[in-house]
């Protein structure tokens, strides 16, 4: 009879987040399939058919008959997005890479550091991150532009006498997204190395294994999970990035997140934008559920 | 790891937080920056700081930004704790993978799909836009955020004291606020700056599911930014990061005082232990 | 003034079949998926007895005990408390309290307000629950602990602590996962002795859950034996010991030797076997047997006798070699390696501190005992 009350609350614990998804999480999405899927108009809201309940059943099974994928078949006919799609998965692989060789020897100095000194290096790491990212980016325009503090100080030290077009290209970009996700790609990492045992370092040195050949064997299989993690955080989101490639990029920079918001707050084109969305979704299906699983695993496996 | 900090490490350790607060410095120091180039410097001056107070729409758009972050982080604390104990405790139940998936989805999810997919329900339910929508649309994306940082702590929660906590007669609500969530309560306030960050840095989603009375801090310093570069705009970015820097100094120095306070009382034992 | 030991040895309730059972386990089993963690177990425990459940890690004991508690539902079958069946009772709602293995000590909270916390889940009034912690902290003399933190006690005091909160809502059973587990052996002796002079001051029921033997034949009133999810024997210490009923549980408790044999003839009282090892042997035994069965005889070493010759009147006598000798301090153990190659142990009493022609390596012995000095197993 009392466990009524203690089983009410545990459906009610499970319940409430996964509405809450459900609704605010998974529901769009299905709307943003079935408006690619509609035209677009001059009105409010901007797409037709509306399915609106007051207009009857008829209403409804006639607006089911006018979707299409004719926005699909556009897309498929403009090269922009095809290019813009491909430019985002090539400028987020290469960032990520970029981001990699940067966040390993920094991770892997934090992890090695003196005991007391490791929670100030964690927090130096984690500030940036709380100040905003907007912010971030904009202070790269300062640095980067022709005038700006990069090609001043290139100039002054005589390294060049043409400013660098930096500013507006891809290059910038990939300096933008690197920057931004810096702390992604460190923290996963830090935190494997850390629980690392390091007399297993030991343990290949004594028997006979020298300290380079020992990082490859022993170090970095085990730092493995956590450089994966890294750089999931890093290539997927990127992928979709709109602000970096908005402010440092250029017209030349394609990257799929722009032409998005391009399509739906300049050209107010809501079905097109949503197909350019759905398909964006498809192809990172494959990555976050295999981001997905590795959580679940590396879950279970601190149990 | 915590052997010899070799020369090698040292290096790369410097150099990545160069890296990371060169732009953050410079911004800071061009602020008070007399001329309104940014890359000339005329002298110092903090007349920048003097025009932000008469700049209404920043002033207006940073107390959006505000609520909105109270109120998306309070209510993702809620949910993401929630969410985190159901990932944690609950192991059977119909549509746990369909639910481990939809939190960490969020969490490399691009924010113009989430932003897109947002507005496009809120639209389609003829919700109006303005603080509701954005606040709505922070929480859902910023829980996910609360659950993975409460999850990690909750897992390694030692259960028996729950039990020990049962046994002696608390009911599974009273085990959890008396027991459970003091205990946890790091990890759920760490979940809560989390969600407040995230929040107040949020440019894309807040574009899309925003509406008017609601433009937020970003979304304001965006529309600046693309007519061209003001120093006003170093004089907000600098006033932000000394907030959350001060914030972020002032949390560790309680934790510090914590650990001076509880050696301190340990110390004590040891020596009372002799007796 | 009385030793608290001697009222024990009168305690036997569950020889009275008048007595009703206080904790009743009928037909209990829990499944975790396909494994089988206790099967179709069925147990009495009665009011005021030291109850130990001993068995090595996985036997289920400790599944039995949370069932008891109410962190695991039965799969099948019912728990009686007092007549009453536990069923669906959540733990927080059972008279039953539990000491653990951990302690589980709220590391937030202080030694006075952990052993509060019980009481005021229940809506004790402040004074009461005031007067209550400190009766249990002179209970065990911890007063001047009230104000610390778990992790500013010793490992020592942190178990009084846990001690202390499990009994302070006077539940009718205190039931304690593996107590001394994590205690010095100094202390776990001291400690030993502690709880029992507390059991029987409280007159409380315990089950405690142990997988060392030492243990349990100290404390315990009665001991389950358990193996494999099922009770082996439930016995005193003493029948235990002398009295095992099978081969797991001969061997599972102190040192046993076992000869197989053959029944040859089944007199009044008596059973004679032959023995594989190559003698004939004659004990005492009620058990039910027919010549030709196959047949183990358990006795335990120190019931063995050791001489150079063998003596007329000895019924029950082999040859061996003396194999190998551990010099205990108290006692010597000689392992006696027979023709057949069966090695036997016989303990020896060094009850004189110079012994006349002491045995040496390999030295030719005979190794004899009593018709009534074992048993017969029946397997």
């Amino acid at each position: 009879m009392r466990n009524v009350a203690a089983a009410i609350n545990r459906r009610l614990v499970i319940l409430i987040p996964y509405l809450w998804l459900l609704v605010f999480f998974l529901a769009p999405f299905l709307i943003v399939f079935r408006i690619s899927m509609s035209i677009p108009v001059t009105a409010m809201p901007p797409y037709e058919p509306v399915f609106d309940l007051s207009s009857g059943w008829a209403a409804w099974l006639e607006g089911l008959r006018e979707l299409s994928f004719e926005n699909y078949v556009w897309l498929t006919q403009d090269a922009l997005y095809l290019n813009s799609y491909l430019s985002s998965l090539w400028i987020a692989f290469f960032s990520t890479i970029l981001t990699f060789l940067i966040g390993f020897p920094l991770a892997y100095g934090m992890a090695r550091a003196p005991l007391t000194i490791r929670p100030m290096l964690l927090l130096l790491v984690i500030l940036p991150f709380w100040t905003s990212f907007l912010i971030r980016v904009y202070a790269w325009i300062g640095i980067l532009k022709p005038e700006g503090l990069l090609n001043q100080f290139l100039f002054s030290l005589g390294v060049i006498s043409e400013p660098l077009q930096i500013l507006n290209t891809t290059t910038a970009v990939h300096i933008g997204i690197v920057y931004t996700y810096l702390p992604f790609m460190v923290l996963p990492i830090y935190a494997t190395l850390e629980k690392m045992d390091h007399s297993l370092i030991e343990a290949a040195q004594d028997l006979g294994c020298p300290p380079i050949r020992a990082f490859w064997a022993v170090t970095f299989p085990l730092a493995l999970p956590g450089v994966i993690a890294g750089c999931m955080l890093v290539f997927i989101p990127a992928i979709g990035e709109f602000v970096i490639p908005d402010l440092l990029g250029g017209s030349q920079t394609l990257m799929i997140g722009k032409t998005l918001w391009t399509e739906f707050f300049a050209n107010r084109d809501w079905p097109v934008s949503s197909a350019v969305a759905t398909i964006l979704l498809i192809i990172l299906v494959v990555p976050i559920v295999f981001f997905q699983q590795m959580q679940a695993r590396a879950q279970e496996r601190e149990r | 790891m915590n052997q010899n900090w070799s020369r090698f490490n040292i290096a790369s350790v410097v150099l990545g937080f160069a890296f990371l607060y060169l732009p953050i410095i410079i911004l800071i120091i061009y602020s008070f920056n007399e001329s309104r180039l940014v890359t000339v410097w005329a002298g110092f001056s903090t007349k920048w700081y003097a025009e932000l107070l008469n700049n209404q729409q920043l002033i207006d758009a940073a107390f959006v930004t505000l609520r909105v972050g109270f109120t998306s982080a309070s209510i993702a604390t809620v949910l993401g704790t929630m969410a985190a104990i159901t990932l944690v405790r609950y192991t059977r139940f119909k549509g746990r993978v369909l639910f481990s998936g939809m939190v960490f989805a969020p969490l490399v999810m691009p924010e113009v799909i989430t932003g897109l997919s947002l507005l496009l329900l809120f639209v389609a339910i003829n919700f109006d836009r303005g603080f509701w929508t954005v606040t709505i649309a922070h929480t859902t994306f910023t829980m996910c955020f609360v659950a993975v940082v409460v999850q990690s702590r909750l897992i390694s929660f030692d259960r028996s004291l729950e039990e020990a906590a049962m046994d002696l007669g608390a009911t599974p609500v009273a085990t959890f606020f008396q027991i459970t969530l003091p205990m946890i309560l790091p990890a759920v306030i760490a979940g809560w700056m989390l969600a407040f960050t995230l929040s107040l840095d949020d440019l894309v989603i807040a574009s899309f599911t925003s509406g008017p009375g609601a433009t937020t801090l970003p979304m304001r310093i965006y529309s600046q930014v693309r007519l061209g570069v003001t120093p006003e705009i170093n004089a907000v970015c600098t006033i932000l990061i000394a907030v959350v820097a001060i914030g972020v100094i002032v949390a560790s120095v309680l934790t510090k005082r914590q650990e001076i306070q509880r050696r301190r009382d340990e110390h004590a034992v040891s020596d009372e232990r002799t007796v | 003034m009385k030793s608290l030991g001697s009222t024990r040895q009168k305690f036997a309730p569950w020889q009275d079949p008048t007595q009703k059972p206080f904790i009743r386990f009928d037909n209990v089993t829990k499944r975790f998926g396909d494994f089988i963690a206790v099967n179709a177990l069925s147990l009495d425990i009665f009011h005021r007895e030291f109850f130990a459940l001993l068995g090595a890690s996985g036997c289920g004991k400790s599944t039995l005990l949370r069932m008891l508690a109410g962190f695991e539902r039965l799969s099948e079958g019912r728990i009686l408390l007092d007549g009453e069946d536990l069923a669906d009772t959540p733990p927080y709602r059972r008279p039953v309290n539990m000491m653990f293995q951990s302690y589980a000590l709220f590391p937030h909270m202080s030694v006075a307000k952990n052993i509060a916390f019980g009481l005021k889940q229940d809506g004790m009034a402040r004074s009461e629950i005031e007067d209550r912690v400190g009766q249990m902290l002179k209970l065990v003399k911890l007063e001047q602990f009230a104000r610390r933190k778990p992790h500013q006690l010793s490992g020592g005091q942190r178990q009084r602590v846990a001690l202390a909160r499990s009994l302070a809502k006077r539940p009718k059973v205190l039931l304690l996962d593996e107590p001394l587990g994590a205690l010095d052996k100094k202390l776990r002796e001291e400690t030993q002795f502690e709880l029992m002079d507390l059991q029987q001051e409280l007159g409380l029921t315990f089950v405690v859950v142990t997988h060392d033997q030492e243990e349990a034949m100290t404390m315990a009133d009665r001991i389950a034996v358990m193996s494999q999810g099922e009770i082996s024997q439930t016995a005193t210490p003493a029948e235990i010991y002398e009295a095992p009923n099978s081969r797991f549980v001969a061997s599972f408790i102190g040192d046993i030797n076992i000869f197989e044999g053959t029944v040859e003839a089944v007199l009044d009282g008596h059973v004679e076997i032959a023995a594989s090892d190559g003698f004939t042997m004659r004990v005492e035994s009620e058990l039910a047997t027919t010549p030709g069965n196959k047949i183990s005889f358990a006795i335990r070493p120190e019931k063995l006798k050791l001489s150079r010759k063998k003596a007329e009147n000895d019924v029950n006598a082999v040859k061996g070699e003396l194999w190998d000798i551990a010099y205990l301090g108290g006692m010597t153990v000689f392992h006696v390696r027979l023709a057949s190659g069966h090695i036997i142990k016989a303990s020896l009493l060094n009850d004189v501190r110079a012994v006349e022609d002491p045995f040496g390596y390999e030295d030719e012995v005979w190794v004899s005992f009593a018709p009534d000095a074992g048993v017969l197993l029946k397997d």
